[in-house]
């Protein structure tokens, strides 16, 4: 059918798209390209961590410290790829580096050679899987032991004691955080009376601005010695102090998201479980928590990622011994601290530069790893509640 | 004070006996009198003194904010929750202040039961829906709960529809479906007066059709005290019905003398639909 001429000239107006709104279309895009960067940022990261540990995970680095020795007089006659590959260099490096500085260094394996110690141990890949994940017999052992000793003639990279260090800390601080804040977001949404509650809150929510610098000098100088006397161990700093610490910065995070989940279950809810003779505690643990526990799981694996994140407070508090004991009044020392406190110090590119990398990127993993499988937890959590079939 | 308070409002109560059947002379099961509500400085009802028969169905009616919501919710002491809200005058129910110190109000729930305007299961299967509510009470054998559960739905005239599906999530049913189930799950801790607060508000006429049956059927076992803003559903279902302005009990009578004949001229506009 022909629209008259007038009609559809004014209806051509509806063919306007974007134009007729431009302020609109140009702020949606350009929120769409700070989500897209923020994505692209965590990727980068990703790739950075990744690339810096990749040998170490493919097996290909060497930190043997026997191996072909070439004398520095025969520099000449190898072709330029090969000095390059027998001095560890990248293609630039090699670019820049003058003769006399390639001299030093082959002149510096010589040396290093020379000085390695003549047993077994300086033939051994120490960056190789097997010595980093199962106990070995050094020379000097009587028996079979899992070390991190990565400044040493026979540099050691046994990650088990940083991993036990992460683990046992970041339980400690679960342990003490998870159930203080699940019960505290419980107490402020459910019980308290609204002006408890507009204290309480924002006093808990307060802890979360506290610098963990802070938090971490708070526990080496008043809380070490507090919980040293009411407990009496040995160690002044260990994994219990140091995961106690680390619980006060957790507590903040998994309280306020738990109370949000907690208050955003409808009221409906409590008033139909109280209009049928619970008594507000009863409405509150049986009818409430159930219907919030996604928002509630959520909570605790941030807290967990924060907890295994945190690097500062154990730094301080934990007495950095990377010693294998699963005692919590030992000390200890986590994989977080151990890069922080290692990474300056490592020559870049170099096997402890590398495993330092690797344990990053391990960290990053099981961050993923636990936030993906939570999130599918959650998930199907929310659509059994909902009555929709997953 | 645990004097009856009964005599006071006799008098307005022997107007009830001419009008309707159902044991005469039997005193209300309900009585308030001089009940004054207010929200901070808001006044929600004025000097509220009525009774509520056993065994009947009392409608209350009136227009948005007349505070016949606020009324049914001082029967079960809801409005507890609510910050800021003072009551003077009183409440009893089979003789006994409600508001007073030695009532448990949880005891008093139980009694009293409430079905809400939007239906509100919980986030669990349509079994433990029920369940909960009789585990709290006090019901602890599963051939007991299954019992009860099953005898409750029927009663909510649901159970042919949900007895394939009792373990799933109670948020799968139709709105209509969800009403029944909360009307099941009060019924089930067997109270005595189950309090209606726009029941059938939010839903579909066959869902509100089946619903009023629902209502017709239990009053021979509940006193039931509906709200509601469908006139023709107080017309329908209610034996007695009390008209509510502005916080004021304007008229109470036997629902078939407020909807033919009322005495006041306010009720009158009111049911024919010239305001409200």
């Amino acid at each position: 059918m022909q629209l008259n001429t007038s009609t559809s000239r004014t209806w051509l107006a509806i063919r306007r798209g974007h134009r007729a709104r431009p302020a609109e279309w140009l702020a949606e895009k350009l929120i769409f390209l700070v989500s897209l960067s923020a994505i692209l940022t965590v990727f980068l990261i990703f790739i950075f961590v990744g690339r810096e540990a990749l040998p170490i995970f493919l097996g290909k680095m060497n930190s043997s410290l026997v191996g072909k020795v070439i004398p520095p007089e025969e520099m000449d006659k190898l072709t330029p790829e090969a000095l390059r590959k027998y001095l560890d260099l990248t293609e630039a490096q090699f670019k820049e580096m003058d003769r006399e500085t390639m001299k030093l260094l082959m002149e510096l394996k010589v040396e290093t050679a020379d000085e390695a110690p003549k047993d077994k141990d300086a033939a051994v890949n120490t960056t190789a899987w097997r010595y980093l994940i199962f106990p070995y017999q050094w020379s000097d052992y009587e028996k079979p032991v899992s070390i991190w000793q990565p400044i040493s003639q026979i540099p050691k990279y046994n990650i088990a004691p940083l991993i036990i260090g992460s683990i046992k800390t970041t339980l400690i601080a679960l342990l003490f955080s998870v159930p203080l804040a699940i019960g505290a977001s419980i107490f402020v949404s459910q019980l308290a009376p609204v002006r408890l509650r507009e204290i309480i809150k924002p006093a808990i929510e307060l802890l979360a601005g506290v610098p963990s610098v802070v938090l971490g000098f708070f526990a080496l100088i008043v809380m070490a010695s507090v919980l040293q006397d009411i407990f009496g161990y040995e160690s002044r700093l260990n994994a219990f102090v140091a995961g106690i610490a680390l619980g006060l910065a957790v507590i903040p995070v998994v309280f306020s998201i738990s109370e949000d989940a907690l208050t955003s279950v409808p009221r409906s809810y409590t008033q139909a479980a109280l209009a049928l003779g619970s008594s507000r505690w009863e409405a509150a643990w049986k009818i409430v928590l159930p219907a919030a526990l996604p928002g509630i799981l959520a909570a605790v694996i941030l807290g967990f990622g924060r907890a295994i994140g945190e690097t500062m407070v154990v730094l301080m508090a934990s007495g950095n011994a990377s010693i294998v004991s699963w005692n919590i009044f030992d000390s200890t020392r986590t994989i977080t601290a151990t890069i922080a406190a290692e990474v300056l110090e490592a020559v870049v590119g170099g096997p402890h530069y590398r495993m330092l990398f690797m344990t990053g990127a391990l960290l990053f993993l099981v961050t993923f790893v636990s936030n993906l499988v939570s999130e599918i937890v959650i998930h199907r959590l929310k659509h059994r509640m909902e009555g929709k079939v997953a | 004070m645990t004097e009856s308070i009964a005599p006071k409002v006799a008098v307005e109560f022997d107007a009830l006996d001419s009008a309707e059947p159902n044991s005469p002379g039997a005193p209300p099961l309900i009585l308030t009198a001089d009940l004054s509500l207010f929200y901070g400085k808001n006044q929600a009802l004025k000097n509220i003194s009525l009774g509520v028969r056993e065994k009947v169905v009392t409608a209350f009616i009136g227009p948005s904010g007349c505070g016949k919501s606020t009324l049914l919710r001082c029967f079960n002491r809801m409005n507890d929750l609510i910050d800021g809200v003072r009551t003077e005058g009183l409440v009893e129910i089979a003789g006994q202040n409600i508001n007073s110190r030695e009532v448990d109000v949880i005891e008093l729930r139980k009694r009293v039961g409430m079905v809400f305007q939007r239906s509100n299961p919980f986030l669990k299967s349509i079994y433990e829906n029920i369940a909960y509510a009789l585990r709290l009470h006090g019901t602890k054998s599963k051939s007991h709960l299954d019992d009860i559960i099953e005898k409750s739905l029927r009663q909510a005239a649901l159970w042919e529809e949900v007895k394939d599906r009792l373990h799933t999530s109670a948020l799968g049913l139709s709105g209509g479906q969800q009403q029944r189930l909360c009307i099941a799950r009060a019924i089930a801790i067997r109270p005595e007066i189950i309090l209606m607060d726009e029941p059938a508000s939010a839903l579909d006429p066959i869902a509100t059709a089946k619903i009023e049956e629902l209502i017709f059927d239990l009053k021979r076992d509940f006193t039931i005290v509906i709200v509601t803003h469908n006139m023709q559903q107080a017309a329908r279902i209610s034996d007695f019905t009390a008209f509510f302005y502005l916080g004021e009990l304007i008229e109470y009578d036997a629902t078939r003398k407020i909807f033919t004949n009322p005495a006041k001229k306010q009720t009158e506009d009111y049911v024919t639909g010239r305001f409200g």
